[in-house]
């Protein structure tokens, strides 16, 4: 029996799994149903039944509803999901140019170079538009990701040193946030934790317009690229062999990753693991072809970071856990038992 | 041709040239060890918002008169400076066992999580319990960091290859970030404590409680003494497993006790100055540096060392963004994680 699926035209061809179509309706549903619960989910519940009706724009018995959703929870929500897309897709890329199933963006400290520069703009230019931020966010993102790629580099970049070197970056980009903390003038506690813990705590549309634009580009970008990361996760000397231009596509593919990450930091600050996570779901759900796998990762980081959030939202109701701290919940357990899984190497 | 004595002689001094300094030089190096530590001390009370002049601070600690000056001296920046000399040497001291121990130049109370198992077990138990007596509170902070340290140690050691620098580093920032996203679940859940612990989450000496201090004096006492008095066969364990059991040392004991005492310390320090950071990465460095291998002189050195750190990074903290004071254990942090870098970059093979 055929495993693949090939498409075929005459400017592209890929072949992806037969499972990845099924995975993928199925993982959109199951989102899509965790969206609407936590739509109508709140001081003021709402029903999945007005919620798929207010989206609809069909008429409901309270005039309210359109403004609660439309206003207040929609682009909350988008945002959760498109943040958790981000550090997914993030996660998976890194993952495959390292060869290494623990590198995540978050463990490896480029996370915490996003973060660091976004939250000094917000304290030492506190009148900054918006759009301004991701620019910042993902130039934090870069060179953290540079000095990383330079201080693990030791004829040929080391992933055991490229963790530990990220260790080390976190520490010391928390100690910076924590001094611009107390330096600045976010006096609002809320804010402050966004930034430590991650949280997509009163986002509204002005949020969400600036994180558009790079996923519209990225997305595809990484989609594009995904042919290149199959090759590249053979090894680089196979890479070379088959013609692959491998430092180029490297820096490419690295890029697009640090952009996603910025992006996403800049708009929910950091969300931990779940660039670590939902590679590893998805590359049990679809296997390792990178064509169906960034797909997959994507949806499963986007339904994470939903559930997180909804999660967060309820257990407490009334007191809200950033979705941030739900995920680092689930995350780290989850880091020690791939960390299990891996032990014998 | 080389003389025959001369070369006997070269012989007999190379062995000791290896093992470390002679016996002299190394209490002579002490000696001023803990001369710039005292230094330390007085120019960390000197120091402050009010300008108070070292001769006001002999006579407050000698010929105390109950003035304005002599009230700030003895209950404020006494105490504080004091909780960061014990906490640096407490931090310092386990950190040197536990590298002796782990035979693993990056173990430390705070990358192993040690310390934020502490942090965690006693803001747990703040929230479930409220205010508690101060024994039942360093207890948790004990009970805390001991779990910790257990399942550290278990998680590193997995696999065929046994305990590697990087698997225990990873075990412990994993669950280091476990740790802290359920403290901070708990904070947010439970605003009220949130304003009060914040500081102290960070690691800090200022404004702590000198009840709890003296509470906690006695476990950090007994812990450094019994560092000191282990120096002798942690030295013959850091040769390593088998030869160490070769030499009739009975090494199961010898962990159980390294194990007991860094919990007593890093457990004591946490409770009184929250997770400070690297001291006890930076310090055991430092000293190896200076006197080599010799656990014996390595420990007292270690606590000196560890307390002039700390005592300085408290100075550095109150200066940097003067009039604002920012935790020292940010100052740790800062100063640490970038020697941890190198010390990665350094220290570990592939």
């Amino acid at each position: 029996m055929n495993h693949w699926i090939t498409v075929r035209s005459r400017q592209i061809s890929f072949r992806i799994d037969r499972r990845v179509p099924i995975v993928l309706v199925v993982l959109g549903l199951i989102t899509l149903a965790i969206v609407l619960l936590s739509l109508g989910q709140g001081e003021y519940p709402i029903s999945p039944i007005d919620v798929l009706k207010t989206l609809l724009k069909i008429e409901t018995d309270n005039a309210d509803y359109d403004f609660i959703i439309h206003t207040l929870r929609l682009p909350r929500a988008l945002i959760a999901f498109l943040v958790g897309v981000g550090f997914a897709i993030s996660g998976a890329i890194l993952q495959g140019i390292t060869r290494n199933p623990l590198a995540a963006p978050d463990i490896i400290g480029i996370n915490a170079g996003a973060s660091v520069v976004a939250v000094s703009f917000i304290v030492l230019f506190p009148s900054v538009p918006g759009f301004v931020l991701p620019i910042a966010a993902f130039a934090g993102a870069f060179v953290a990701a540079i000095l990383i790629y330079l201080l693990a580099w030791d004829g040929g970049s080391s992933p055991i040193r490229l963790i530990l070197i990220g260790v080390g970056i976190a520490a010391f980009t928390n100690a910076v946030i924590s001094v611009m903390l107390t330096f600045g003038q976010i006096n609002s506690v809320s804010q402050a934790w966004i930034w430590i813990t991650g949280s997509v705590y009163g986002r509204s549309w002005e949020h969400l317009l600036p994180l558009l634009p790079w996923l519209i580009v990225l997305i595809p970008l990484a989609l594009l690229l995904s042919r290149d990361l199959n090759v590249l996760h053979l090894g680089d000397d196979v890479a070379r062999g088959v013609g692959s231009r491998v430092e180029w596509q490297r820096v490419l593919l690295l890029i697009t990753s640090v952009a996603l990450t910025g992006a996403s930091v800049a708009t929910a600050g950091t969300v931990g693991f779940v660039g670590l996570m939902a590679p590893h779901l998805a590359r049990q759900l679809v296997g390792t072809a990178y064509e169906g796998l960034l797909p997959t990762a994507a949806l499963m980081g986007g339904m994470i970071t939903v559930l997180a959030d909804l999660l967060g939202r309820t257990l407490f109701a009334p007191t809200e856990l950033p979705c941030g701290v739900i995920t680092a919940t689930i995350g780290a357990p989850y880091f020690l038992y791939l960390l299990y899984q891996n032990r014998h190497q | 041709m080389v003389k025959p004595s001369s070369l006997i002689r070269e012989k007999a001094r190379s062995p000791q040239k290896v093992i470390g300094r002679s016996q002299a030089l190394l209490v002579v190096g002490l000696a001023l060890c803990l001369l710039v530590l005292f230094i330390c001390l007085i120019t960390s009370i000197t120091f402050g918002a009010a300008e108070i002049h070292p001769n006001t601070v002999f006579a407050a600690l000698t010929a105390f008169d109950g003035s304005t000056e002599h009230l700030i001296i003895r209950t404020v920046r006494m105490p504080r400076s004091l909780i960061a000399l014990m906490v640096g040497a407490a931090l310092a001291v386990a950190g040197t066992i536990l590298q002796g121990l782990t035979r693993n130049p990056l173990a430390s109370p705070d990358i192993l999580g040690i310390n934020s198992g502490a942090a965690f077990a006693m803001v747990l138990v703040l929230f479930l319990l409220g205010g508690v007596s101060a024994p039942v509170y360093v207890g948790f902070a004990f009970l805390g960091a001991g779990l910790t340290a257990i399942a550290v140690y278990l998680l590193g050691s997995l696999g065929r290859s046994g305990m590697t620098p990087l698997k225990l580093v990873l075990a412990g920032s994993a669950l280091t970030y476990l740790l802290f996203s359920l403290t901070t679940s708990i904070l947010i859940l439970d605003q009220e404590t949130l304003d009060e612990i914040r500081f102290w989450l960070a690691g800090s000496v200022a404004g702590r409680d000198v009840s709890l201090f003296l509470q906690v004096l006695p476990c950090m006492v007994v812990g450094l003494l019994m560092a000191f008095a282990m120096g002798k066969p942690l030295t013959t364990l850091a040769l390593g497993e088998d030869v160490a059991t070769g030499l009739g040392l009975k090494t199961g004991w010898v962990k159980v006790t390294a194990i007991v005492v860094v919990v007593l310390l890093a457990g004591s320090a946490v409770a009184i100055a929250g997770p400070i950071s690297f001291i006890g990465l930076i310090v055991p460095h430092v000293a190896r540096f200076l006197i080599g291998t010799d656990y014996r002189w390595l420990l007292p050195y270690s606590a000196c060392l560890g307390g002039i750190l700390l005592l300085l990074a408290d100075i550095g903290a109150r200066l940097i963004l003067k009039p604002q004071e920012i935790p020292v254990g940010i100052m740790t942090s800062l100063l640490g994680a970038p020697f941890f870098i190198y010390l990665a970059r350094s220290r570990v093979k592939r």
